[in-house]
């Protein structure tokens, strides 16, 4: 694996990747707590607290009947034969998270978070949304259980997700636009921090990715690993045998580490992420942390950033909300630098097309998001033989994404 | 040449004198003022001076100081042209000790061991990393070793077993972040903070500076009759702010700093005996 940016090569070697983090919350090199000292005992209050519950078989129980039948799981693995008979390569197998309740993987998440809230006692629950799916998920969940829910959203990423906005209010949640920075996805989890540190004594931060502080990387993996862990089975059972390749696409990397972890130890299983790559690698113009980012420090972890040679977090482009993040979870950083899974851009053009041909292929109208995931199977089953299997995680549905898809085509609605 | 803020601080209690610590984003308002402005506290009153390094995404911080930082990264202020600045200050005052202010990413990209020589070469006293609490400070075990001061934040919320493990680390003073919330909200609670601080101070020599919420004359005599020292940031840098040039930003910097230097020193003396 080549690394023209960091200079880091894969030298790690690793025995179990399901060992990781260790008790600091680190992933090797990555991942840790840096944080203000307001928020360092509710931090470790809350990684005491989550440490008890995901032992605890009641909870444990608890999550996995809302999974069953509050979001609909187990999400079907389905063969899209149109799309690799199009493609004229390997078999390309859809994880659908699109099904799921809410219409994305982020539920998964946001039911666990919610309830360990509730355990804890807190009745107020923030939350940052970049695409509007975690907001739309934790307003959900909050609606269910009864509990507050103030989302922050950036004030670009309002004007783009219009519809996630209203469906949010309609939940009974409160929207707040974050107008700081680039007011996107991480500045409006800077403003979801500021409200943390100012309300921290009822207040529980639902973070929506595999970032920010431990233990959120770990906790919020947990939760999205039951993706992973029932692809797994589907394939035995369905197929016979493990897929060739997985892929998924990385913003904060929620998704693609829910279906990577379960895998991350068979070895013979290749793993490939779809970062953002925007108008281009060569154009600046992108969100691919990993793939042109260098080892730094954001929202509370070390990881792979996009910043400029001050250490300033530089404003981020995609066409998917999404992904739109300057950073990454430090577990992707981790798998990364050890080599054991590889990270690539896939830009807005190719993602568009990917979504055009799943839909005319097979009747789906993928997120822009998990349409970068798209595409990545698309290139790589094009290079592998029929008989091989591609696994590629459809993250999301695209309903939200309608309006943007035609204001960028021209078409008025 | 380090010691800068020990002797400080010892300094201040022989004199029975409140320690006034201002704090300035670097190169805000203007780039070419910090180094007048930084000469300028110290003759309205500053003991140390707290210089923030500017960072794209602040969290601790209110609006006021994030809006400096945005002003000053537009000008592309950077920790070289900061230390540069910290040098050109060193060349007319040796004494006044400076603390380097901010946030973990700019100094991890620019190299943790090139940093601590070079700060200290130029000057810099101290180092008070937001982000950086006690568990992760081995990260810049490199500035320690160059004599750099570690300051640490002591919160509200932070439990007495925290307390321990940062007294014991701390260097050169506690910086007693007054109300859990950001930088210049409005939520200073005089009370509270003398019971914390006297809290801090039981059993430790280290001295104990109070930041946050603090922006006039009134708020700095309510938060120091325990404390060593306060700290005053956003309400400096507002006023800075609206300052159109160099002599602007220094007459403001005399309007501003004064009248907290006098009722400081008014009523500093007896109260703290009286605390004692």
């Amino acid at each position: 694996m080549s690394d023209e940016a960091s200079g880091v090569q894969a030298t790690i070697k690793v025995n179990d990747f399901h060992a990781y983090p260790d008790a600091q919350g680190r992933f090797g090199n990555f991942g840790g707590v840096f944080m203000p000292e307001t928020l360092m005992p509710p931090l470790q209050e809350l990684t005491a607290a989550y440490l008890q519950l995901r032992e605890d078989p009641e909870f444990i129980a608890e999550f996995e009947r809302d999974l069953k039948h509050y979001v609909g799981r187990p999400s079907p693995i389905y063969h899209a034969e149109r799309l690799s008979r199009e493609t004229g390569g390997a078999q390309i197998l859809l994880k659908r998270e699109d099904l799921n309740h809410t219409g994305a993987h982020k539920i998964n998440n946001t039911i666990g978070q919610a309830l360990v809230a509730r355990r804890m006692g807190k009745r107020r629950i923030i939350a940052e949304t970049g695409a509007g799916q975690h907001g739309v998920a934790t307003a959900t969940v909050c609606a269910r259980f009864g509990l507050d829910c103030v989302v922050y959203m950036g004030a670009v990423d309002i004007e783009r997700q219009k519809i996630n906005v209203y469906r949010m209010k309609l939940l009974g949640a409160e929207v707040v636009p974050v107008v700081s920075g680039s007011q996107t996805l991480k500045d409006a989890l800077n403003e979801a921090m500021r409200d943390w540190v100012t309300n921290v004594a009822d207040t529980f931060y639902i973070i929506g990715t595999v970032a920010g502080p431990h233990p959120y990387p770990m906790m919020v993996r947990d939760f999205n690993a039951v993706v992973g862990r029932e692809a797994r089975a589907q394939m035995l059972a369905q197929f016979g045998r493990l897929p060739h390749v997985l892929t998924a696409c990385v913003g904060g990397g929620s998704n693609a580490i829910g279906l990577f972890h379960a895998f991350l130890n068979d070895r013979e299983v290749a793993i490939v992420g779809a970062e953002a790559a925007g108008e281009g690698m060569a154009s600046g113009r992108h969100a691919a942390s990993l793939s042109a980012g260098r080892p730094g420090v954001l929202h509370g972890n070390r990881t792979y950033v996009l910043c400029d040679d001050h250490g300033q977090i530089v404003e981020t482009h995609s066409i998917s909300a999404g992904l739109d993040y300057p950073g990454v979870g430090p577990e992707h950083a981790f798998l990364k630098d050890s080599g054991r899974a590889s990270y690539v851009g896939v830009s807005d053009e190719e993602a568009m097309s990917a979504f055009h041909l799943l839909a005319r292929t097979e009747g789906i109208l993928a997120a822009l998001e998990s349409s970068h995931a798209v595409a990545q199977a698309i290139k790589l089953a094009r290079d592998l033989p029929k008989d091989q299997l591609i696994l590629c995680n459809l993250s999301g549905r695209g309903d939200k994404d309608v309006h943007t898809i035609a204001a960028r085509e021209g078409i008025a609605l | 040449m380090s010691c800068r803020i020990e002797k400080r601080f010892a300094e201040l209690r022989a004199r029975q004198r409140k320690g006034l610590i201002p704090f300035i984003t670097a190169g805000d308002p203007l780039p070419n003022a910090s180094v007048a402005i930084m000469h300028a506290l110290v003759d309205y009153g500053a003991d140390l001076i707290e210089l923030g390094v500017p960072y794209s995404d602040p969290v601790a911080d209110g609006p006021t100081i994030q809006h400096s930082s945005e002003r000053a990264i537009a000008r592309g202020v950077g920790i070289e042209q900061i230390l540069g600045w910290v040098r050109e200050f060193r060349e007319r005052d040796v004494d006044t000790p400076i603390v380097l202010m901010g946030y973990l990413n700019p100094l991890e990209i620019y190299g943790y061991r090139r940093f601590a020589t070079e700060a200290r070469d130029a000057g810099v006293d101290g180092v008070l990393l937001v982000d950086l609490p006690v568990e992760e400070s081995a990260t810049i075990a490199d500035l320690r070793e160059a004599g750099l001061r570690q300051i640490f934040l002591v919160a509200p919320t932070t439990t007495a077993q925290r307390l321990a493990a940062i007294r014991e680390q701390a260097q050169g003073f506690i910086y007693y972040v007054s109300f859990a919330g950001i930088t210049g909200a409005d939520q200073l609670d005089p009370v509270a903070v003398r019971q914390r601080v006297a809290r801090i101070k039981q059993g430790s020599d280290i001295p104990v500076a109070v930041g946050f919420g603090v922006r006039d004359a009134a708020s700095a005599v309510a938060v120091a009759e325990r404390a060593d020292a306060v700290v005053i940031g956003s309400a400096l840098v507002a006023r800075l702010a609206t300052t159109a040039d160099r002599e602007a930003a220094l007459v403001a910097v005399g309007g501003f700093l004064a009248p907290i230097r006098k009722a400081l020193d008014s009523t500093s003396g007896p109260q703290r005996r009286a605390a004692l």
